[in-house]
């Protein structure tokens, strides 16, 4: 059992809250950076390549997890968003803009874009925001698609290398590079979020999500702080989308379509939502469904002889995973962790209500 | 639109074609207007089948496009020749019912456990939802389009010069009596002001009797049915496959519009982006059509925040 003492108001907001834990994560860290040596030895760049989708997925998450997880409001349209970045970063490219500029620079113009759109949005409320958002996703479709001169529309547009201190990065060219350069970006994410985290404007943000009405009276402006949200959100999304269009080296209207929404908000949920850990635990998890479909699937085939080939079965066995978790393990992923944890640590100790979240009962907003 | 030609003295071929073409431009505008409102009927009964939901139970099933869907699939198995081959009078009311109990056993089993939890988890619920249904549809009654064999298939009412589909005529009317119907449930029957009730304050509802769950669940049976009647309207002006629930994207911006909670608004909503879409694709440059119905919601939002028929108002501190 550990026994964490606070001498100081200040570790409430350390970055680690026990030394142990710096540990691990340095493991993790120097894990990750070893990883592409592994797949040089296998020789296995697909693999590496599943990987690295994976992380920008997760920066994807984080950026999300920012806006619904840390500050409780829904987005059912991040992907327009992420196409923001990819278009933005693409054409800045392309108008001979070197990367290192172009990359942050398209992720600004996301999230400029982004508050700029949520702006009148922002007075409403949970189902309402969702529901513009969702419009949101819609029509980006559409723009890109009428925006032919700039973005190819339909018939799609080639992203540009990356360009690094005189070295090109490729996805398929050199993949290695492709992986270090997307797990830089999502560790400046990641420490960018926590940061936010730890700081009065993530608790601002915490507060809006717990009870806008508190928030209020605690001296929150909510107006400003879903705004700065919004903003932050949507500039990491931007960047995510900008790394999307180096992995997929070629990008459509179809590529940031509503499902892609869709399955970024079920990822933070299935993942945990309100932490780190959740976006790339759910995004590991959206990365490896198809594959261990896939992999059942030519099992069936082989050893029982049903070439069962149902269409759409990825995405009603991902529904039913969501449904699970949202009825049985609201908090994810990470939360299950969490109890695991918990029940190691306080070994023998463990009650069954530790968790146990208060009920609440519905109060509507409508007037009549 | 008219133009009468007094000044020459004589009839030339080009006048008198110029008065054909616009007479012919006047009933063309008329028809569209029509099918457009017999769309919006649509998407007006999705939409209607969301506010139900909206209003007594404040979640939001994002899956109602989809329960329509199933509907229409229902039906078809109901009353098509290939598979039972029912008379549709009969498959009809049996499909609602159907509906009725899945929709009520969904929420029996499912959303019961969600009570109080934030909105966000039921959408994101309802979403699955919605795929689990796209795929159980897809399963049983394949992925090609097939369209329901209806007594009224074809048949038409000339009015005038206008051709109205008599399925055209049936959707309006049902449409409008569903409508009205409910609103009346709503404001007047004693099960509707505790559906309302039961939204308004769940604990407060408990505690004067109102029976919270099993309105609930009575609430989605009753959006079931009117789904289902939106299915079978739409089967019968169309060809129907498991993804038309996307449609209920579209009868979100109808509900949306009309603000969410309000039963005449979500039939107004549902006409306006019925009309809307016609109109934009006849008139307007290409691609307008598909952005018309979001542009407006998206517009409706940003300045009149609670809809058309708004229900909502910010919280004072």
């Amino acid at each position: 059992m550990r026994t964490l003492f606070k001498t100081n108001y200040d570790t409430d907001i350390d970055w680690f809250s026990h030394p142990a834990k710096l540990g691990w994560y340095l493991v993790l860290l120097a894990a990750f950076l070893a990883l592409p040596l592994y797949f040089f030895w296998q020789n296995d760049t697909y693999l590496l390549g599943e990987v690295t989708s994976v992380f920008i997925f997760a920066i994807a998450g984080l950026g999300l997890m920012m806006l619904t997880g840390q500050t409780g409001l829904a987005s059912l349209g991040h992907a327009a968003f992420m196409a923001i970045g990819c278009y933005a970063n693409v054409l800045l490219l392309n108008a001979g803009v070197p990367w290192l500029i172009a990359f942050p620079l398209a992720g600004l113009i996301a999230g400029a874009l982004g508050t700029f759109i949520a702006m009148p949005v922002m007075r409403l409320h949970g189902v309402y925001l969702a529901l513009a958002t969702l419009a949101l996703s819609v029509l980006m479709v559409d723009f890109i698609v009428l925006g032919e001169d700039f973005t190819g529309g339909v018939a799609g547009i080639s992203v540009p290398d990356i360009s690094l201190f005189g070295f090109t990065v490729n996805r398929y060219a050199n993949p290695y590079a492709f992986y270090y350069v997307v797990l830089g970006v999502c560790l400046i994410t990641v420490a960018f979020y926590r940061n936010i985290v730890r700081s009065p404007t993530g608790r601002s943000f915490a507060a809006i999500r717990d009870s806008e009405i508190s928030a209020r009276a605690m001296g929150v402006d909510p107006a400003k702080t879903k705004a700065l949200a919004f903003f932050l959100s949507c500039s990491i999304a931007g960047l995510a989308g900008a790394l999307f269009g180096h992995n997929a080296t070629y990008v459509t209207h179809e590529t940031f379509d509503i499902v892609m929404s869709i399955t970024l908000l079920l990822m933070i949920v299935i993942g945990g939502l309100g932490t780190i850990h959740g976006a790339f635990l759910g995004a590991i998890v959206v990365g490896l469904i198809p594959v261990i479909i896939a992999n059942a699937r030519t099992w069936l085939s082989t050893s029982f002889d049903i070439t069962g080939n149902i269409p759409g079965i990825e995405q009603a066995i991902f529904a039913a995973i969501l449904i699970g978790f949202i009825l049985f393990e609201p908090m994810g992923l990470y939360g299950r962790w969490m109890k695991i944890r918990t029940w190691f640590d306080l070994f023998p100790f463990y009650r069954k209500g530790l968790f146990a979240r208060q009920k609440s009962y519905l109060k509507t907003e409508r007037v009549q | 639109m008219r133009r009468l030609c007094t000044c020459h003295y004589d009839y030339n071929i080009k006048d008198f074609q110029q008065f054909h073409d616009e007479d012919t431009y006047v009933l063309d505008f008329i028809q569209l207007i029509v099918s457009g409102i017999a769309n919006g009927c649509v998407y007006g009964l999705i939409a209607l089948g969301f506010v139900l939901i909206y209003k007594a139970t404040e979640a939001v099933n994002f899956a109602q496009g989809d329960f329509m869907m199933l509907g229409a699939f229902l039906t078809v198995g109901f009353a098509n020749q290939q598979f039972f081959g029912l008379s549709f009078w009969l498959a009809v009311p049996l499909a609602i019912v159907v509906l009725a109990l899945i929709s009520g056993a969904f929420d029996a089993t499912v959303l019961r456990r969600m009570a109080g939890e934030s909105q966000v988890s039921v959408v994101i619920l309802t979403i699955a939802l919605g795929f689990i249904l796209r795929f159980a549809a897809g399963t049983i009654w394949g992925h090609e389009p097939v369209s329901l064999e209806t007594p009224f298939a074809g048949a038409d009412v000339r009015l005038g010069g206008v051709v109205l589909g008599v399925d055209e005529i049936a959707t309006i009317l049902v449409t409008l009596l569903l409508t009205a119907l409910l609103y009346l449930f709503f404001s007047k029957t004693k099960l509707g002001l505790a559906m309302q009730a039961a939204s308004q304050n769940m604990l407060a509802a408990y505690y004067m009797g109102v029976p919270v769950k099993r309105v609930q669940t009575l609430v989605w049976m009753l959006s079931g049915a009117v789904a289902a009647v939106a299915g079978v309207l739409f089967a019968a002006r169309g060809a129907i496959d498991p993804s038309a629930g996307l449609l209920g994207i579209k009868a979100f911006a109808a509900a949306a519009i009309g603000g969410f909670g309000s039963l005449p608004g979500a039939f107004v909503g549902g006409l306006i982006v019925g009309v809307i879409e016609p109109l934009a694709a006849r008139y307007g440059p290409a691609g307008v059509a598909q952005i018309a119905p979001y542009a407006i919601l998206l517009l409706v939002l940003a300045f009149k925040p609670g809809g058309l028929f708004s229900q909502t108002q910010a919280k004072k501190v």
